[in-house]
């Protein structure tokens, strides 16, 4: 079977209802790209990712997020209901739809087109199948001139390709930088999957997690019990270390700081080591702060999705442990897409924060916090404790083109590179085309972190893995610093794949963390 | 009044009416369709001086496309350039007595249609030489640029090669503005060439071609990056 799925020339998206809503048939492993250290833009190859799709959602959990359990009867009027709906309540989506020029400027700017050379991956040709129908059931010209200008009946097989190729989209906005216009395909493939999961198409990772936080509090389904024992856990290890009982408190009251930060900062590898480095930060800052069982995760997959309901529901959260706490403070761990709602969207969703101390940023990135404490002297740092590493710097896109941090644009680019170079000697950067806003998606993010999607994961990182290969084989990078979970979860899977070993992927305050010279201030 | 007269009199009073209206109505749909989240594309400016320098810099000088492919950027930007000097200099059919200002900037003979002419030309070859966009392209990408080509191309005829009367133009134009229908000059070139815009301004409004206003309308182009500042809710996004 591996054989004859390298690269298909036709399109094999699913004919029939009961094989859209089966899983994918597990397959051998795809090559991984070669690292020649080089991007090119590849010849388009028709159809060449179209078998690529994501587990479907099993009803139990479409029906407790409120969406029907599976694909409703009517299903093709219920998705033009919804497109109507969504166009009269998104400006960006309206316009966009109609306002591409098909320049092709945006064309080879994804990664995933790069590396699948599939033309449904370019940004404007994935937005076409939402245009497809959009033309004809929306516009005058898709009425009276039909497939002719572009207008397609909304029938399975483009409902097939939807699934697939709306799910093969970071939602990086990488398109967007690089469009005379704007146009965010990221718009468009949220409300893609708005209109799938309202009519009972939902993917099953995503859901899954929006599911778990609604119940548990956090995306990975831990009880309080577990979190607590996590928490202890890291605590017993850092004084293991350091010999310095380092606390990280749980449900303080009145804290100075609230800090927020993803879930798998608890459990996960690399991310625990960058919790390490928060609680060192705080501990050597002597400032009062806690972690909340309530906010124990700052992930919001409702974003990935593109419900506004979902998205406020898991943020309310925050704002229920901010009552519940009143910190002064709210800080925000490592998380691209998290900083990404918590910084542009909270505070329409869970605003206006008038509890918290307006002296400081609402909600602050945990890397605005460190610098600002490491410029002000407040933490002792000896950076030879890095001195085994050569550092990059990966900017996560939804930090990079959706956020800011500090008060000047572009902030978001230097604030961290200024805080690794505090707590390190070495850093190089990759190159022009890959950092700052023009930074490739790690491959793994919007929702496409599950195992079944491993080979668009793989291949969505492939521009990434060439600009690191660069840095590595030229300054001998042996450290790329990231500041996203997710980043972090898809680097260290996918980079053995390409000879590249796991441990080279880092959080940043896995960095200051080891610089940090605990009780050196006494 | 000749038969043909009254025919293109209505005729060009129907085509600005659906422009217009049709027109406006999608730029009222733009404007009020809400924008529940902030989504500027950062590093995006702090105020709103600062969105209206980027959008001078896009709509001016195509800054991103500028950035994101050069031959593209080359090409759409002299047509766009050469449209708006065609453009202004179409606007002496529209006064009695040309203004000073358009009478010197028509004065230069720069040749502008046969610019106009090879910039669609060299966009319409880019779409079928480039395999991702002949991908994208759809029939409405073809068929504009030939009608833009074809727009051109008699515009040029009329100009340079069977010179079309501009004073009867004139009074035909006036005519039309002051709703005293005039004779239209009967020289088939022209009337080609004015059949073809009139064309162009009905499909205008249903057509890729709102790219013009709807620019002004994007959110990740026009929202001042200031989320945290100030607490940005819309109508159907309120809510407790
Ligand atoms: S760059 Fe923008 S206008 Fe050009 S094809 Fe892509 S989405 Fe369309
Ligand atoms: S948002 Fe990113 S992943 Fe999605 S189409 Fe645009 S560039 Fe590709
Ligand atoms: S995981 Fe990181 S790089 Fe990938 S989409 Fe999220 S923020 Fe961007």
């Amino acid at each position: 079977m591996a054989e004859e799925i390298t690269t298909t020339e036709e399109k094999t998206v699913d004919k029939d209802i009961a094989a859209l809503l089966t899983s994918p048939p597990k397959r051998a492993p795809e090559p991984t790209p070669e690292l020649t250290g080089k991007i090119v833009k590849p010849k388009i190859v028709q159809g060449a990712a179209a078998h690529y799709k994501p587990h479907v959602a099993k009803p139990e959990i479409q029906e407790k997020l409120g969406f029907p359990g599976t694909l409703v009867e009517n299903w093709q009027e219920a998705a033009v209901a919804k497109m109507r709906e969504l166009l009269g309540k998104y400006k960006s989506l309206q316009v966009y739809m109609d306002i591409c020029v098909r320049c092709g400027s945006c064309t080879d700017k994804c990664q995933y087109f790069l590396s699948t050379r599939d033309p449904k991956n370019m940004p404007a040709g994935r937005a076409e199948l939402f245009r497809q129908v959009y033309r004809k059931y929306f516009t005058t010209e898709g009425k009276i001139f039909g497939k002719l200008a572009g207008a397609v009946d909304f029938d399975l097989s483009l409902l097939a390709e939807w699934y697939s190729y709306f799910h093969q989209c970071s939602q990086c906005r990488r398109c967007s930088l690089y469009c005379p216009y704007g146009i965010d395909t990221a718009e468009i493939s949220m409300a893609a999957r708005e209109i799938m999961d309202s009519i009972g198409l939902g993917q099953k990772y995503t859901n899954e997690i929006i599911g778990k936080v609604h119940e548990l509090g956090n995306n990975l389904g831990m009880n309080e019990a577990a979190l607590r024992n996590a928490i202890e856990f890291v605590e017993e290890e850092i004084e293991e270390d350091t010999g310095v009982p380092v606390k990280l408190p749980i449900n303080e009251e009145d804290a100075e700081v609230l800090l927020v930060t993803p879930s798998a900062d608890f459990f996960a590898t690399p991310h625990l080591e960058s919790l390490v480095g928060y609680a060192k930060v705080f501990h050597q800052a002597g400032i009062n702060w806690t972690l909340s069982t309530t906010a124990a995760e700052a992930g919001n997959f409702g974003m990935f999705v593109g419900s506004y309901y979902h998205m406020q529901k898991i943020a309310s959260r925050i704002k229920q442990a901010i009552e519940e706490l009143r910190p002064k403070r709210l800080v925000v761990g490592e998380c691209g897409h998290a900083w990404r709602v918590a910084y542009a969207f909270w505070n329409t969703l869970i605003g206006p924060f008038d509890m918290l101390n307006q002296k400081y940023p609402r909600p602050q990135h945990i890397c605005e916090f460190t610098l600002d404490l490491i410029n002000r002297g407040a933490l002792k740092i000896d950076k030879s404790a890095n001195d085994e590493f050569v550092v990059t710097f990966h900017d996560s896109c939804n930090v990079a083109r959706a956020t800011r941090m500090g008060d000047k644009p572009g902030g978001q680019f230097d604030i961290p590179r200024e805080l690794i170079k505090a707590v390190t000697n070495k850093y190089v950067d990759m190159e022009y085309d890959t950092i700052r806003e023009r930074t490739f998606c790690c491959g793994g993010g919007g929702g496409l972190l599950t195992d079944e999607l491993i080979d668009v994961r793989v291949k969505g990182a492939m521009p990434r893995m060439q600009a690191l290969h660069n840095v590595m084989e030229t300054h001998g990078v042996n450290f790329m610093a990231l500041i996203c979970a997710i980043c972090k979860a898809q680097f260290t899977k996918i980079m053995p794949k390409y000879g590249i070993p796991m441990e080279v992927a880092g959080g940043v305050h896995q960095l200051v963390g080891r610089a940090i010279v605990l009780g050196a201030k006494e | 009044m000749s038969g043909l007269t009254l025919l293109y009199t209505l005729f060009a009073y129907v085509a600005i009416a659906v422009f217009l209206v049709g027109f406006l109505a999608r730029i009222w749909k733009y404007a009020t369709t809400p924008s529940p989240l902030k989504i500027p594309l950062t590093p995006a400016p702090v105020n709103s001086v600062g969105v209206v320098y980027r959008m001078v810099q896009e709509v001016g000088f195509f800054k991103s496309l500028f950035y994101s492919n050069r031959i593209i950027w080359i090409g759409g930007y002299l047509m766009h350039i050469a449209l708006l000097i065609t453009i202004v200099k179409h606007l002496r059919f529209f006064f009695k007595t040309t203004p000073a200002a358009l009478a010197w900037i028509t004065s230069f003979e720069i040749y502008v249609g046969f610019i106009f002419f090879g910039a669609l030309a060299f966009l319409f070859l880019m779409r079928l030489v480039i395999d991702r966009t002949y991908y994208l392209s759809l029939m409405q990408d073809y068929v504009l640029l030939i009608f833009l080509m074809l727009i051109a191309a008699t515009g040029i005829l009329t100009k340079y090669y069977v010179r079309t009367d501009i004073i009867k133009v004139k009074q035909f134009v006036m005519g039309l503005v002051q709703f005293r229908p005039e004779a239209i000059p009967g020289d088939p070139i022209f009337i080609i060439h004015f059949t073809l815009v009139l064309l162009l301004l009905i499909y205008f409004p249903f057509s890729k071609l709102m790219h013009s206003g709807g620019i002004f309308f994007s959110p990740t182009r026009n929202q001042v990056d200031d989320a945290r500042e100030v607490r940005h809710v819309t109508p159907w996004a309120v809510k407790g």
